[in-house]
């Protein structure tokens, strides 16, 4: 029903700035976001949650440039510090106070790594940024029924669990589906890496004997059992070894990835 | 009353006492070789750590068997230090169970004592087991685990066992000829009671025999004290201050080389003054290189991680890279640098470092270049981490490998441009794009394209 649509307009800080006014919040995209075709429709959904919730936000648009992480983790300091100087420069200007990204690399190096250089800013998760929506009742979740009986299984990401020990908020987000929430073998601070952190996600894997990927997916498949599961992550890296996991095991009919925030805006009939 | 045996006794322990402390200077020589680094702070954080993680065996119950099992033998440990405290009175001082005055509190104390020698036995039995029979993956295989390190495990556990039944002979013949005597016997003894007439009811005979077991009790631990410094054993000490010392940022913050920050400031804006670099005695300027390429590039923390180690492969049995049949072993990388700055620096009393070399079936291909990088741990080990931090997580002594490995890769990177190829071309499009993928800047923002949201009338 076209008629009951909107369209988007999502605004940038330049233009804020332009019109004086400064966003609650500043919705750092991240390159697998912006550039990625699967993880774009993440960040699109996000997007809907705050236009459909009403917050008060803004993203740099062009602006924004990679925060180093996947220099860092490879060892070039050099490069990601060249990096981080540079969006300091472009936060500071716009003087932003609080950060949320889906990406637990980004909401890594700009919590953690950018404060030594010069960007102190209140950095959150987008699986604790949806909790609390949820738990302020911004986010009713009505069509969470529409995932009763659904196993889902959150897979952690290393950089959000055991780099900033968030384990609950996600789970917490997915408890408000109404699915039957399944642990891996291997989960939380004992989780197993999807294989794509320390900017393995762009290269070829060392000599072995098997893909990280395909351990961590078959431990996925042996929880989720026969029929429709869901594995729901909340990194754009983990999302991508994943669904080569699962399509690697041809098991995509039955099994989708998909990230917390794409559940959440699903429930609230936010993608029709 | 002292005679002569105290005096030799006086004698034994002071060479064995200097021969530790002499060792003990030697590895602090060692910790000292790695660069300076400041983790003083936050004293009352890392008294509770040191209370929960080190004194509270806290990360050792994520494995319930061995964490049960390893808890009976640290307990006997510290328990068992009271009793020696009073062989060492006795031993000098010719008196004879000098504690006994406190009563109840002693029998309690010795009974206490007897049956943690006796669990410390079905332990040490039961790690033998698991090591030599039932060969638990983690403790019997990976590339590191060659002859010295495995004969060393077996000879601490078969040493424990020894030691303790040197107390129990000591026990049973001292009960037996103290009854034998008419006299009471001072404190419990409720292992050694079911034993009392193993040894026959010649008081001469049961004299000598609780003199040998003493002696060897006490010749025993002033030994196996001064082979603490060449084992992995040496992690009942170390384990203290290593957790205490150890990372209280969140696990994800990686150290900032604020050397590197002055260099691209200066080239950002030519008015910036960097600081005066660093400069030595001689007034000459301390060149630093970026990332490690030997021990002395490491930080003194991580160097004590190395001698903190018990090898208990935890670590490995828990990285992704490792469990898919990666080269890579976190546990291989802290041995590694232990070996390397023992070769570098001082070692202790025993040290054969063609234990540690290549033995049997060999996968990792080193050079003979006399560093840690490449002469020990090859790029191929270092690029397979995928900086996970499952290694950091399940350490129960709080060592950071994931830092070690980081630091090595940094060198590689940023003093010899040594990355694989398709990391460079990451770094690339990180320059030119902005971005890890080769996707032009100007389309960053077009996934706003076509969004719509559900009005809400």
């Amino acid at each position: 029903m076209e008629e009951n649509k909107r369209l988007v307009k999502v605004p940038t800080m330049a233009q804020m700035a332009a019109n004086g006014e400064e966003p609650e919040v500043l919705f750092w995209v991240g390159c697998a976001g912006a550039f990625d075709d699967r993880y774009k429709r993440v960040t699109r959904a996000f997007v809907q949650i705050l236009e459909h919730v009403g917050v008060k936000y803004a993203v740099l648009g062009t602006e924004e440039s990679c925060t180093g992480d996947p220099a860092k983790r490879a060892g070039n300091e050099f490069l990601f510090q060249m990096q981080a100087l540079t969006n300091i420069e472009v936060l500071n200007a716009y003087n932003v106070k609080k950060i949320v990204t889906a990406c637990p690399h980004c909401f890594n190096t700009i919590k953690n790594e950018y404060p030594d250089l010069g960007g102190n800013y209140e950095v959150i998760h987008h699986s604790t940024f949806l909790q609390q929506l949820i738990n302020e009742g911004r986010v009713k979740v009505q069509g969470g029924e529409a995932f009763k009986g659904k196993r889902i299984t959150f897979h952690d990401s290393c950089y959000l669990g055991r780099a900033n020990d968030i384990y609950e908020a996600p789970r917490e987000v997915l408890a408000a589906l109404d699915a039957d929430l399944v642990e891996m073998k291997r989960s939380r601070a004992n989780g197993l890496c999807c294989g794509a952190g320390g900017a393995q996600m762009f290269k070829e894997p060392e000599p072995g004997t098997k893909d990280i990927n395909i351990e961590r997916t078959e431990e996925a498949l042996a929880i989720l059992g026969a029929g429709n599961g869901v594995i729901a992550t909340a990194c754009p890296f983990c999302m991508v070894m994943m669904n080569d996991g699962v399509k690697n095991k041809e098991q995509e009919e039955s099994v989708k990835v998909f990230d917390i925030a794409e559940l959440i805006a699903q429930a609230e009939g936010l993608t029709k | 009353m002292i005679g002569i045996e105290n005096i030799i006794f006086l004698i034994v322990a002071a060479i064995g006492i200097g021969l530790f402390v002499w060792q003990i200077s030697k590895i602090r020589k060692n910790v000292l070789l790695g660069r300076d680094v400041d983790l003083a702070d936050n004293p009352s954080e890392r008294i509770n750590k040191t209370l929960l993680v080190a004194f509270g065996q806290q990360k050792m119950f994520k494995r319930m068997l061995p964490a049960v099992l390893h808890l009976f033998v640290y307990v006997g440990f510290i328990v068992i230090n009271i009793e020696v405290l009073e062989i060492l009175i006795d031993g000098i001082f010719g008196t004879h169970r000098v504690l006994g005055f406190v009563g109840p509190l002693y029998s309690g104390l010795m009974a206490l004592n007897e049956i943690l020698a006796a669990l410390v036995i079905i332990a040490c039995v039961m790690f033998l087991w698991r090591r030599n029979v039932t060969k638990v993956p983690r403790l019997a295989t990976g590339v590191e685990m060659r002859a010295w390190p495995k004969m060393d495990a077996n000879f601490i556990l078969i040493t424990e066992i020894v030691l303790m039944l040197a107390l129990f002979v000591f026990n049973i013949a001292d009960m037996k000829r103290v009854q034998l005597a008419g006299e009471e016997v001072v404190g419990a003894y409720p292992i050694s009671s079911m034993f009392v007439n193993v040894f026959g009811d010649n008081p001469e005979q049961l004299y000598i025999i609780a003199k040998v077991g003493w002696w060897f009790h006490i010749l025993g631990i002033l030994a196996f004290m001064n082979y603490l410094p060449s084992s992995k054993h040496f992690h009942i000490i170390m384990a203290f201050p290593n957790v205490y010392y150890s990372k209280l940022l969140p696990k994800g913050k990686f150290t900032t080389n604020p050397a590197i920050t002055h260099e691209i400031k200066a080239m950002l804006d030519p008015s910036y003054q960097p600081p005066a670099p660093e400069v030595d005695a001689e007034g000459n300027p301390v060149l630093q290189r970026f990332g490690a390429k030997d021990v002395e590039d490491l930080t003194w923390k991580q160097l004590m991680d190395s001698y903190t180690c018990t090898e208990c492969g935890r670590c490995t049995s828990v990285c992704p890279a490792n469990i898919t049949g990666k080269l890579l072993s976190p546990r291989k990388i802290v041995m590694d640098t232990r070996d390397r700055m023992e070769e570098k620096g001082e070692h202790p009393a025993i040290f054969r470092p063609n234990h540690y070399k290549a033995l049997g079936e060999e996968r990792v291909e080193t050079t003979d270049e006399k560093t840690l990088l490449r002469g020990y741990i090859t790029p191929e080990e270092l690029w397979a981490c995928t900086s996970c931090n499952a290694c950091v997580e399940s350490c129960p002594v709080n060592i950071d490998q994931l830092s070690t490995i980081m630091d090595l890769r940094r060198y590689l990177v940023l003093e010899e441009s040594a990355a694989p190829a398709s990391i460079n071309a990451m770094f690339t499009n990180i320059e030119n794009n902005g971005a890890p993928w080769a996707f032009p800047a100007s389309d960053r923002f077009n996934w706003a394209d076509e969004l719509y949201v559900p009005s809400k009338n």
